[in-house]
């Protein structure tokens, strides 16, 4: 400061030069681009990370509903019961995501029963000559993955009994299936075996000898006493896993005439057949059975399922949205541009129907409109919810029509001859229109839950085939919270992180259109 | 005389209110097409219908109705839920397990809250106040009954620290026994966390304009030390705003979630009407509807009038 040339007296005159000699004065223009009110809340919205974040899982749930219908090997009604409960299998890149398997306890016997899948699998023509219990080991379908751990209990006289606590994979656990087909459609099996070269149909097991267990269960494909015990060559009854390991499997499929059977005739048009069920459902419906996020207690692919809940939802929040956005303003509007009686009026109205139970409005909806047939299930929860939807943008709208209706800029428009309708929606309602989306994009995450929650609890009945919600799916999947838990997580987890993602969201709009934040950045 | 008179306005209009509100519902369920069995039974059922008085218009029937409970005291009667119970009863045997589940989060939830909350302030926009602030987005925004599937599976399956659904009374020797509490900790927990982070949030907001006013750099000036300075008069102040919400909470504490009762198998009112939606129990339907309807808005009404009472400085009544 000291430094400072204090000094004014003597400045040499050639410092000096006049500024503008030849041209005329004139303000220049702004080099700058105008920032608008959008653009400017714009600017603040980007400097809020968690906010942006919270945006970009918005975008990806929302583009995960679009794109996922259309690109998703299933279709919303199918089912296959066969594989209900399968868990989630997913692989990136030779990664495993999700391995499909689960921890299982098994008895010995069980143990060789669900290890001997594979082995049968990869023994379409029934001419193996190792019967082994490596063979079944190294098999490809083999559902037993890993053994965790032996369990071993004493059961009096000296025996033990061992349990095996193994990780199953959930697809190859199906494994055979016995089926009763017409003879046309054993035509057409065969017919697909022959171009594609993949069997379907495996060799039949004679289920009337007395070596066979259980005749209900076509995994059972080598010999086995009444208590499911393997078999060995001679007959005999292979009590512990030791023994099994040593024998091997026994086969015991069915021959006529020396020959091998594929097939047992029922009655005329009735054919059993067995079949090794991935393929089958290959064979049915053209792809690998492979669920991304498991299947549900009816079959039903999760991943897909869930993107139309997830359309359900979207649509359904973003219609009641907009609804409630142009219906709210309209009443807000008048309630607060006019003031006096009619507000009184207007806002008693409000009272009354702000006061009502949303759950008594949805269940009158479902039960005169629905259960009538007069609207569709969506359309009936749709109306429901604008009911009072529009009672927070429309309080929103008109503080704010209160805030702004005696100012000057009013009376100046007035004065030049604005009517009513110009003042209010050219000249105040702009003032609110930061406001009113905040308050819109929180109502809809307040209307998903709500929609889940009325499906959760059976209020609204969305049919299976055609259409879900993801309420549906989490009370299908309570029933299997204990064993099979992504039915019902991953529906749950789902709608947390989208409740999260709009919550933060709506934060960062708020503070982005908020005025009483402008320019106040920390 | 204003705030009186005020009052007296708000409770004229709370009952008006609440008689638009039964009988838009009355009517509308009365309104709805039941069927009626072939043959024999279909008889039977007409004969009762018309013993019922269900032939007259319905604003006949709905001035019996309200004779009924001026006179007696009679919402009807429960026919498929209970058969023919007073829905009062049935209504007031379902109650003790709802507010014990309630009462219960709420004593979990006030103090942790509040405490959550004031820490919050106190350190603000340090690692603490950001901690506390991502769990109360996380639990404010996420439903209640997803954190129940949550609870359910990690804490009631997988550790089984508490029982998955809560226990009949038979069962555990009474309603407020040890056992009862042990067994609902989970739907309490559920709800418990929402309060939290709601009470947290409030406090949170009220506290820091609080601590950021002038009557606070007075006190430091005139020598409080900062402890003394935010218990003596920012907290007192900041809980002014806030005791108006608790006393809300507490009122809707009686109407309790049907969720959370549907989850955990509370035998509670929100089953209850869930029962009687789905059984087609007309008379139970309307009685629990008005019950949640009443509790709504007493629990407005209240909120708002302790505003008045708690700060003077908002006077009710004023235009």
């Amino acid at each position: 400061m000291a430094q400072q040339n204090n000094n004014y007296q003597h400045i040499a005159a050639e410092r000096f030069r006049f500024v503008q000699q030849n041209e005329k004065l004139h303000d220049k223009e702004l080099k700058t681009k105008p920032i608008g009110y959008f653009k400017d809340a714009w600017m603040r919205f980007k400097k809020n990370k968690a906010s942006v974040v919270a945006a970009v899982i918005l975008l990806l749930i929302v583009l995960y509903a679009i794109i996922v219908p259309w690109v998703s090997i299933f279709k919303i009604g199918d089912a296959d019961a066969k594989y209900a409960k399968v868990l989630p299998k997913l692989e990136l890149g030779g990664i495993k995501i999700f391995s499909g398997a689960s921890n299982m306890s098994l008895n010995e016997k069980y143990y060789a029963l669900i290890h001997g899948i594979g082995l049968g699998a990869e023994d379409p023509n029934g001419d193996r000559t190792d019967y082994t219990w490596e063979a079944a080991e190294n098999a490809e379908h083999n559902p037993i993955v890993a053994v965790h751990g032996i369990i071993t209990s004493g059961v009096g006289a000296g025996a033990t009994k061992s349990t095996y606590r193994c990780s199953v994979d959930s697809y190859d656990y199906i494994g055979f299936e016995y089926l009763n087909v017409t003879p046309k459609r054993l035509a057409a099996i065969q017919e697909y075996e022959k171009e594609t070269g993949k069997k379907v149909i495996y060799p039949m097991i004679d289920i009337f000898s007395e070596d066979c267990g259980d005749a209900s269960d076509a995994d059972l494909w080598y010999k086995s006493n009444a208590k499911l015990q393997p078999l060995d060559e001679d007959g005999k009854a292979l009590k512990t896993l030791d023994d099994i390991k040593a024998a091997g499997y026994t086969p015991n499929y069915l021959y006529k005439d020396g020959e091998l059977q594929y097939q047992l005739q029922r009655d005329p048009n009735t054919i059993q057949i067995r079949v090794l069920y991935c393929n089958y459902y290959e064979y049915v419906t053209g792809h690998q059975p492979v669920f991304t996020f498991g299947a549900d207690g009816s079959g039903y692919d999760i991943a897909t399922r869930m993107a139309y809940g997830l359309r359900t939802s979207l649509v359904l929040s973003f219609g009641v949205a907009a609804v409630c956005f142009i219906f709210g303003a309209m009443y807000g509007a008048i309630e607060g541009y006019y003031g006096g009686w009619v507000d009184m009026l207007l806002e008693r109205i409000v009272d009354i129907l702000w006061r009502m139970p949303l759950y008594i409005i949805v269940t009158l909806f479902q039960m005169h409109l629905v259960n009538t047939g007069k609207a569709s299930v969506l359309g009936g929860l749709l109306l429901a919810f604008c009911v009072t939807g529009w009672i927070g943008t429309a309080s929103v709208v008109r503080t704010q029509f209160y805030r702004f209706k005696n100012q000057e800029y009013i009376l100046a428009a007035r004065t030049l001859g604005a009517g009513d309708f110009r003042l209010m929606f050219r000249h105040i309602f702009p003032n609110a229109i930061g406001t009113v989306i905040t308050s819109s994009v929180f109502a809809i995450p307040g209307i998903i839950t709500s929609e889940s929650t009325f499906s959760y609890l059976g209020i609204v009945n969305f049919n299976s085939a055609t259409s879900v919600s993801l309420g549906t799916m989490m009370s299908d999947g309570q029933k299997y919270l204990q064993y099979q838990p992504h039915i019902l997580l991953i529906p749950a987890a789902v709608i947390a992180v989208m409740m999260i993602a709009f919550n933060l969201f709506g934060n960062g709009l708020r503070d982005a259109f908020n005025p009483s934040l402008r320019g106040a950045d920390e | 005389m204003r705030t009186f008179k005020y009052i007296i306005k708000r409770l004229i209009f709370l009952i008006i209110t609440f008689f638009i509100i039964m009988t838009i519902t009355f009517c509308l369920i009365k309104t709805l097409q039941t069927e009626i069995p072939l043959g024999k039974d279909g008889q039977v059922e007409m004969d009762r219908r018309i013993a019922l008085g269900w032939d007259k218009p319905i604003m006949t029937q709905y001035g019996i109705y309200l004779r009924n409970i001026f006179t007696k005291w009679d919402w009807g009667t429960s026919f498929k839920v209970q058969y023919m119970q007073p829905v009062w009863n049935v209504l007031f045997d379902r109650m003790p397990a709802t507010i014990m589940v309630n009462v219960l989060a709420i004593a979990i939830g006030l103090p942790f809250g509040i405490i959550l909350g004031i820490i919050a302030a106190i350190k603000k926009n340090t690692i603490w106040d950001q901690i506390i602030s991502v769990v109360i987005v996380i639990f404010i925004s996420v439903p209640s009954f997803v954190l129940a599937f949550f609870l359910q599976y990690f804490v009631g399956f997988k550790l089984q620290w508490f029982p998955i659904i809560m226990s009949s009374v038979y069962e555990a020797g009474g309603m407020w026994t040890w056992k009862m509490i042990y067994s609902v900790m989970l739907p309490i927990l559920a709800s418990a966390f929402y309060e939290i982070a709601y009470f947290a949030r409030t406090v949170r907001a009220e506290l820091t304009e609080a601590l950021t006013s002038d009557y606070m750099l007075l006190a430091r000036t005139k020598g409080l030390t900062k402890g003394k300075a935010i218990v003596r008069h920012a907290l007192k102040n900041a809980m002014v705003p806030i005791l108006p919400v608790i006393i809300g909470t507490f009122l809707s504490v009686m109407s309790g979630s049907m969720v959370l009762e549907q989850i955990f198998a509370i035998p509670g009112v929100g089953s209850l009407t869930l029962s009687a939606m789905f059984q087609r129990d007309y008379d139970l339907f309307v009685g629990t509807s008005m019950f949640y309807t009443a509790f709504g808005l007493l629990a407005a009404i209240l909120t708002d009038l302790s505003y008045g009472f708690l700060d003077p400085r908002i006077k009710m009544g004023e235009r």
